[in-house]
């Protein structure tokens, strides 16, 4: 008994340092994130259609000017509700590259669902130029790149402040709570009524913010709900197995005394 | 104090292979007498006589075994997917998440793999020492695990550079400027790892090499490792040899059925981390792409290399820093004679029984510190921790062995499992004595 609490305290021990490693990164002077609700949170966790549509509508219609999403394709919105048809819509609105053709002349046509979600520069210096020499980051995978993702780009979409008296802030940069430093180079992205959604639902800030991390969070992990899924059937199958496995071990270690 | 039993077949691969029982068809006889593969696997696996008393925590043997088996067929699978260029590696391992049928799973599998099979060589190690598993005739046998330990920490750095993100860059810069402290060659190591004067696309290349190359190596170690063990058969719980027909029971059916059930039981904690936790031991810089010009805030090394890296840190000197570091490792070739207790189980030795756990907590304490800026009362704590770390293998254990008296060992592993009696198990009132 004496040992197995030994032991039980080691995992704990050793669970508790890789959980410090996660957060060790907590950077500088920034608060951690406030925790959200979020529709994909636990076992049964799944994205929310409906937010990640609107979501989606935020980055389109705000984010999308100066980020990009180049993991993402047109056909991958088909996981986030929107018909066959739906999606090849969106995709022809957007002109892209193609090419060589057969005279050897790169073309422009409109986009096709096969086609990745193409970012608004063509490279990372016109982003820069076009910045104030800040680089916007692509989006794809912000949701994991943070420590606390999702709670992280929800408060920093809402962090944005006046800066505190005696805080000098330097040229183009905006006073962010949430933002390591504080300084950041983005300007608030996000005003009242900034985005009409087609659903009705009322545009505030913290609304279209949580819109836009529920489809940022699908952008980052679209395998989710899948896993989920697979994990609750694994796990579920595992719990049977061992039970078999005891039953088993016990009947044949009773033959023999030990 | 071991020595050869009578009537418990100790020998292994020198045996003849003798012609499988009467339960066997004409083909299995055909070809067992020309490849004796069947014999074989019936003397090692199914007959291979085992102590009757071994507990729990002889499990993560086996389990070690099974994991690098799940960490082969998941990489081999992952690297038909995986492109390692360093303007592709990235991409390519996204790509593996989002498009490739269930690459979500094999590398999820795969990344949290990678840390379950070190918490369960851990374990195996710490019962090893607990137990005494090291000392004679086993010296070799333990030898051998360092020597696997050595190669699984190889190739995890190496495959954590794999997929290019922040920390995979920067754990490569960190690590390979390490060699940049031995003296006179230092910076010529540091160029041959990376194959350039920068970590780029020449060092991705070699490094996806060594990673695909080394498993197999351990593989081959582990062979080692099992016939070193298979010569005078496990350690157990009560540190004494098996004396007789009596103290032993077949491998089969017995531990084939305990080994299962204790894999299920592990399997459901690896599902959780691989389907509801799978980046939780992870860090999230790594979904950034790596940059050369941008160098994350702390650079943190997976939670299994914590303790050394928070030895590592707690010299100023770098090349101290190292010694030490890779001293941490080394240290364990020297345990079977460092240890110079009689009595091998912790069981039967008063003090160490106890003195045995300082060195796992203080492994996690050293954790914690590599987990944090050094900086403050963690620079303090890590130079007493890594000094706890030393002294516990170079004067405990020395020490211990000689000053401790220990306590009277059981005649017999049979006579100890009778004398407990069929309704109490065998261990407890053992642990009374």
């Amino acid at each position: 008994m004496f040992r197995s609490i030994v032991a039980a305290a080691l995992v704990a021990g050793l669970a508790l340092v890789g959980g410090t490693a996660g957060t060790a990164r907590a950077e500088g002077d920034a608060p951690h994130p406030p925790h959200q609700k979020w529709s994909f949170d636990g076992v049964f966790g799944t994205y929310d259609r409906a937010a990640m549509q609107r979501g989606f509508q935020v980055y389109k219609e705000v984010c999308a000017a100066c980020h990009g999403v180049k993991h993402l394709y047109f056909r991958d919105l088909a996981q986030i509700g929107y018909s066959e048809d739906q999606v090849k819509g969106i995709a022809a609105q957007v002109q892209v590259t193609d090419g060589p053709n057969d005279s050897g002349e790169m073309f422009q046509r409109p986009a096709r669902p096969s086609d990745p979600i193409p970012g608004p520069f063509a490279n990372d210096q016109a982003a820069r130029a076009a910045n104030n020499g800040a680089l916007p980051v692509d989006l794809s995978l912000i949701a994991k790149a943070r420590v606390s993702g999702p709670d992280y780009v929800f408060a920093l979409l809402t962090g944005y402040k006046d800066p505190p008296a005696g805080v000098k802030m330097n040229p183009n940069m905006y006073f962010n709570e949430y933002y390591p430093g504080h300084q950041i180079a983005m300007p608030p992205p996000l005003n009242p009524d900034q985005v009409k959604y087609a659903d009705g639902t009322p545009g505030s800030v913290p609304q279209m913010a949580r819109d836009l991390v529920s489809f940022l969070a699908w952008a980052a992990e679209p395998t989710l709900e899948e896993r989920h899924r697979a994990g609750f059937k694994v796990i579920l199958f595992l719990i049977v197995v061992t039970g078999v496995f005891y039953a088993a071990k016990r009947k044949i270690w009773s033959r023999i005394q030990h | 104090m071991a020595v050869s039993q009578p009537g418990v077949p100790a020998g292994s691969s020198s045996t003849p292979a003798s012609l499988p029982g009467s339960g066997h068809g004409r083909l299995v006889r055909w070809i067992d007498h020309r490849l004796p593969v069947i014999s074989f696997l019936e003397h090692e696996l199914t007959a291979y006589p085992t102590p009757v008393n071994l507990n729990y925590w002889w499990n993560f043997g086996s389990l070690a075994g099974i994991i690098l088996v799940i960490m082969i067929v998941t990489g081999v699978v992952l690297a038909m997917h995986y492109t390692p260029h360093a303007s592709l590696a990235f991409d390519s391992v996204e790509r593996i998440m989002r498009d490739v049928n269930y690459g979500w799973l094999l590398r999820y599998v795969h990344m949290n793999g990678a840390s379950m099979f070190f918490l369960i060589v851990y374990i195996h190690m710490f019962r090893g020492l607990y137990y005494g598993s090291y000392k004679y005739p086993r010296e070799l046998l333990w030898i051998l695990g360092v020597v696997i330990l050595l190669l699984m920490m190889a190739t995890a750095f190496l495959g954590y550079v794999l997929p290019w993100g922040q920390m995979s860059y920067w754990a490569a810069t960190v690590i390979t400027n390490m060699f940049s402290a031995v003296p006179l060659v230092g910076d010529s190591i540091v160029t041959l790892l990376w194959g350039g004067f920068t970590v780029g696309n020449p060092t991705l290349n070699r490094f996806y090499s060594l990673h695909y190359v080394l498993p197999f190596v351990i593989v081959a170690v582990v062979g080692l490792h099992l016939v070193a063990l298979h010569q005078h058969g496990s350690n157990n719980p009560l540190g004494i040899e098996r004396r007789g027909p009596q103290d032993s029971i077949p491998f089969h059916p017995y531990y084939t059925i305990k080994d299962m059930f204790g894999l299920s039981v592990f399997l459901i904690v690896f599902a959780v981390f691989v389907f509801y936790l799978p980046n939780f031991l992870g860090h999230p810089d790594n979904y950034i792409p790596a940059n050369p010009m941008v160098t994350p805030p702390h650079i943190v090394p997976e939670w299994y290399f914590l303790p050394f890296y928070a030895i590592l840190r707690s010299v100023p000197d770098k090349l101290l820093g190292v010694v030490l570091m890779f001293g941490a490792v080394l240290i364990l070739f020297l345990v079977p004679w460092l240890d110079t207790s009689p009595v091998r189980s912790a069981r039967f030795r008063p003090v160490y029984r106890w003195v045995s756990w300082l060195l796992p907590a203080d492994a996690i304490v050293l954790g914690w510190v590599g987990a944090n800026p050094p900086s403050g009362a963690f620079v303090v704590i890590g130079q007493i921790a890594t000094f706890y770390y030393f002294f516990h293998f170079l004067i405990l254990m020395p020490l211990l062995g000689k000053i401790e008296r220990p306590r009277p060992l059981p005649i017999s592993i049979g006579a100890a499992v009778l004398a407990a009696g069929p309704p109490v198990p065998a261990a407890a009132p053992m642990e009374r004595r």
